[in-house]
């Protein structure tokens, strides 16, 4: 053999067990987390106003993922502020993250433009409908030191049977098996939706994807930076479907029982106990009115009447069992201010909410 | 390319670099294959199927144009007419492995498989018989007539305006419209996207060269496999080099140089063009700019940004293909053009066209900046020499510009550097007078070269408006904002 063919075997071979090593190292120690924290975010670029979503990253400038240390680090309330107005946060799903609407639009945007600096809202919610997941976002968002926690919620979050039903849950599936055995909740941790990663998969080439959305979260960084812009509107959309299905099911339940079991107060009664000393409030999201067809049998696309009218009267009887506060705002904004479902709001009817809750924060703040 | 068809691609040149017996029927095979395999799926009907099929034709149709009058040695030798050169039984071999090959594709449609080789499933294994036997008579034909003076001729002017159809966006959709009509599918659906059609810009390039030297005499002799190959060159079908046939046949016939010698520098290469395309290319294509970012951006900053982003991800993206290209054939003993050179740190406009797409602008220069300034010296009116070098440098860059596409943007994208060009070659004759007292002095020499190689990096990002978006309109609101004139 050449000196030359026996340099170029010695590199391959020497390529081939640093390669195999490294990426042991990196199975063996979970560096997924460390490396979400580093973040351009709240240094060099703002952070977001709202938790990273993207259905469409090229147009949003923005994406999925699922590294939670990677998102909450490139939001606003990582930057280190000193202490200052009351810090409120909110949590929620599609509907207070702000689907549709543009981010100085959605709701903590909304409650911070009325306070006029009395308050900082943050808005942690994010799409997928479970209270599960919201949980998940309240256990990261509480390291940010609220002083009042705003968790709004809708019975299409609450079935028991679609608690896991969220990919950002099912790829973080061992800290959602630490909440299930912390709080006791009923889901179960050997749901197989809630698959661990093998070996291979939490290797440097098993986590290239992964690794791939870090950068592409950064990268995106200045985009958002630049232009504001954070979710591609489009100029239309449908509307919320007025004329409905004459269909009394739920979730395959069936009028007239709906019991508490069904729904996952469990989970609301976790985050309770998440807050600590620090105020929660329940707030029962406004939903969309249909005067359509069938509209006596449903409210809307997701709701039959009775499951609907039955959790109201659940959620006010368990807020009161456990002295939390509640507001139900079901009703509060007309069917036109909904924007392409029966919970997105137009801007107009973010502003009907936004003050009704500002409203609602300033007397706390006034009572403190 | 993507990251597979490289893979494989390295494992077919590894092999035909390494069993010199194989090498030449090799490199033939997988180049007919990767045509098919590269190709994108298309709306219109099999169209996937066709084109690689006419881009194998139109190979074939030019070697045989420019095979039957070869060398003036053997076109002496022979009665007047009949051409110089016969089908030898290499030549027979190469048509029926091609015939072979592509209907062994087309019989993939009966495997319960998902289409391998093809975008999508080949057409009904008898129209594409049908497909081969009117391609056999056409090329027959050609045979027959093809010592005619004027088919050479003929032939450039057809590939001209394939390239005119492809390339100008009403002509394209009109062109899918036809093929919607003919497959039976809705016409009014048509877009110019429907024909795609991979590599052919490069190959024609390659086509029209061979035909013009064969009517100046100085293409080599070839038989049909040699130039296939090098008409349809896998690693380097869809984005150059673009070579020339007597080089490249030379590499050819000569065999490879054997792994001690190629392995580590053609690895080296594609590892450099994996790098620069995959990571630095698709990396900066976030932040490139593009319309949408166009009319969102309004600080002047950020809008350099995504200029620069736009600047260097088009450079990484094409000069990493191509050393991709370069790496592979030289695995596979192919040494292809180089055909980038630090084009950013070029101290000049004319050095920056030396050193970006080498083999194009050297394309341009042989088949037509050249003759065409000849032209206008040898005219019966001289032409001061500064228009003759305006018109040739305007002209040439126009056509380069109008090669990416015919719209406004890409017309205004050659002028912009015809001119720059144009310029430059002033300044150099009004500079030569106190250059060399520059010269003379080190300090000021490399403050000029500087200032130089940054003016001409900003000259051609400037460029890059132009080219990187789709109407006048955008691009001159960028320019505004990129200088803050507008909000």
């Amino acid at each position: 053999m050449s000196d030359r063919n026996r340099f170029v075997r010695n590199v391959v071979i020497k390529a081939l067990i640093l390669f195999a090593v490294v990426n042991g190292v990196f199975a063996a120690v979970n560096l997924m987390p460390a490396l979400g924290r580093m973040s351009l975010y709240n240094t060099l670029l703002p952070g977001r106003t709202r938790l990273p979503y993207g259905e469409d990253p090229q147009a949003d400038y923005n994406l999925s993922l699922f590294n939670l240390e990677a998102m909450f680090a490139s939001h606003e309330a990582a930057a280190r502020t000193s202490p200052g107005p009351l810090r409120v946060m909110l949590i929620g799903d599609s509907a207070t993250w702000g689907f549709l609407l543009p981010p100085e639009e959605t709701l903590a945007s909304r409650i911070n433009r009325n306070s006029q600096g009395a308050v900082r809202v943050y808005n942690f919610g994010y799409p997928t409908m479970t209270v599960t997941k919201d949980l998940l976002m309240l256990s990261h968002a509480v390291r940010y030191e609220p002083d009042l926690i705003i968790w709004l919620v809708t019975l299409e979050s609450l079935p028991q049977s679609k608690q896991l039903a969220s990919p950002i849950l099912q790829h973080n599936a061992g800290a959602v098996r630490a909440l299930i055995a912390q709080y006791r909740l009923h889901s179960d941790p050997q749901d197989p939706r809630l698959a661990s990663p093998t070996l291979w998969g939490r290797t440097l080439v098993g986590e290239r994807r992964a690794l791939a959305d870090l950068i592409r979260l950064q990268m995106y960084g200045f985009l958002w930076a630049a232009t504001g812009v954070d979710q591609a509107i489009p100029a239309q959309f449908d509307p919320p479907q007025s004329d409905l299905e004459a269909d009394e099911g739920f979730h395959g339940l069936l009028p007239p029982v709906l019991k508490e079991d069904d729904l996952a107060f469990d989970v609301l009664a976790a985050g309770r106990e998440m807050a600590g000393g620090v105020p929660l409030w329940i707030v029962n999201e406004p939903i969309y009115l249909s005067r359509g067809a069938n509209s006596g049998i449903r409210y809307n696309f997701f709701y039959p009447r009775w499951a609907y009218d039955a959790y109201r009267l659940m959620l006010a009887d368990w807020c009161r069992a456990q002295a939390l506060t509640c507001y139900d705002f079901w009703d509060l904004i007309p069917a036109e201010e909904f924007s392409n479902s029966a919970i997105h709001r137009t801007p107009r009817g973010e502003a009907i909410l936004a003050d009704s809750l500002e409203a609602l924060i300033a007397e706390e703040r006034n009572g403190r | 390319m993507t990251f597979p068809n490289i893979l494989v691609f390295a494992a077919v040149c590894l092999a035909a670099g390494g069993v010199p017996r194989i090498r030449a029927w090799l490199l033939f095979l997988a180049s007919v294959l990767a045509v098919f395999w590269l190709q994108p799926a298309l709306p219109v009907r099999n169209l996937d199927f066709w084109l690689p099929m006419a881009s194998i034709g139109l190979a074939t149709a030019v070697w045989i144009v420019t095979a039957r009058k070869r060398a003036p040695a053997a076109e002496a030798a022979s009665p007047a007419g009949s051409g110089g050169r016969r089908m030898t039984r290499e030549d027979w071999i190469a048509l029926s492995v091609l015939g072979l090959t592509i209907s062994a594709l087309a019989l993939t449609r009966y495997l319960d498989l998902n289409p391998f080789l093809t975008a999508t499933r080949p057409p009904e294994f008898l129209w594409v018989l049908a497909g081969l036997a009117i391609g056999i008579l056409l090329l027959g034909g050609l045979w027959i007539f093809s010592p005619r003076r004027g088919l050479a001729l003929a032939g450039i002017f057809f590939l001209l305006a394939l390239f005119v159809i492809l390339k100008s966006n009403p002509l394209t959709q009109a062109a899918a419209a036809l093929l919607r009509r003919l497959t039976g599918q809705a016409a009014d659906l048509a877009s110019p996207l429907d024909i795609r059609w991979l590599g052919f810009s490069y190959i024609a390039f390659r086509l029209i060269h061979a035909l013009r030297d064969r009517m100046t005499g100085r293409l080599p002799d070839c038989s049909l496999r040699e130039f296939i190959t090098y008409g349809i060159f896998f690693p380097a079908v869809t984005a150059g080099p673009i070579d020339r046939v007597e080089r490249f046949v030379k590499d050819l016939r000569a065999g490879p140089a054997g792994f001690s010698g190629t392995f580590v520098p053609g690895g080296e290469r594609v590892l450099i063009g994996v790098v620069k395309k995959f990571v630095l290319a698709d990396g900066l294509a976030i932040l490139a700019l593009n319309a949408a970012i166009a009319s969102r951006v309004t600080a002047p900053y950020w809008m350099w940004l995504f200029l620069y982003a736009y600047a260097f991800r088009i450079y990484f993206d094409f000069s990493g293909y191509t050393d991709i290209a370069l790496g592979l054939g030289r695995w596979a003993g192919i040494a292809l053009p180089e055909n980038f050179h630090r084009p950013y740190l070029q101290p000049n406009l004319t050095l920056f066209w030396n050193s970006w797409h080498i083999t194009l602008a050297q394309w341009f220069r042989s088949y037509f900046f050249n003759p065409l300034t000849r032209a206008l010296r040898s005219g019966r009116r001289a032409l001061p020499i500064g228009l003759i070098i305006l018109l040739g440098q305007l002209a040439t860059m126009t056509l380069i510009g109008l090669w990416h596409g015919v719209t406004w943007n890409f017309l205004i994208w050659g002028c912009w550097h015809g001119m720059g060009l144009f310029l430059h070659n002033r300044w150099g004759e009004w500079s030569r007078g106190w250059m060399p007292r520059l010269e003379k002095k080190p300090l000021l020499k490399k403050a000029y070269t500087a200032a130089s190689t940054l003016a001409t990096f900003h000259f051609v990002a400037l460029g890059w408006v132009w080219f990187a978006l789709p109407t006048v309109g955008s691009s001159t609101a960028v320019f505004l904002r990129l200088f803050g004139i507008s909000g």
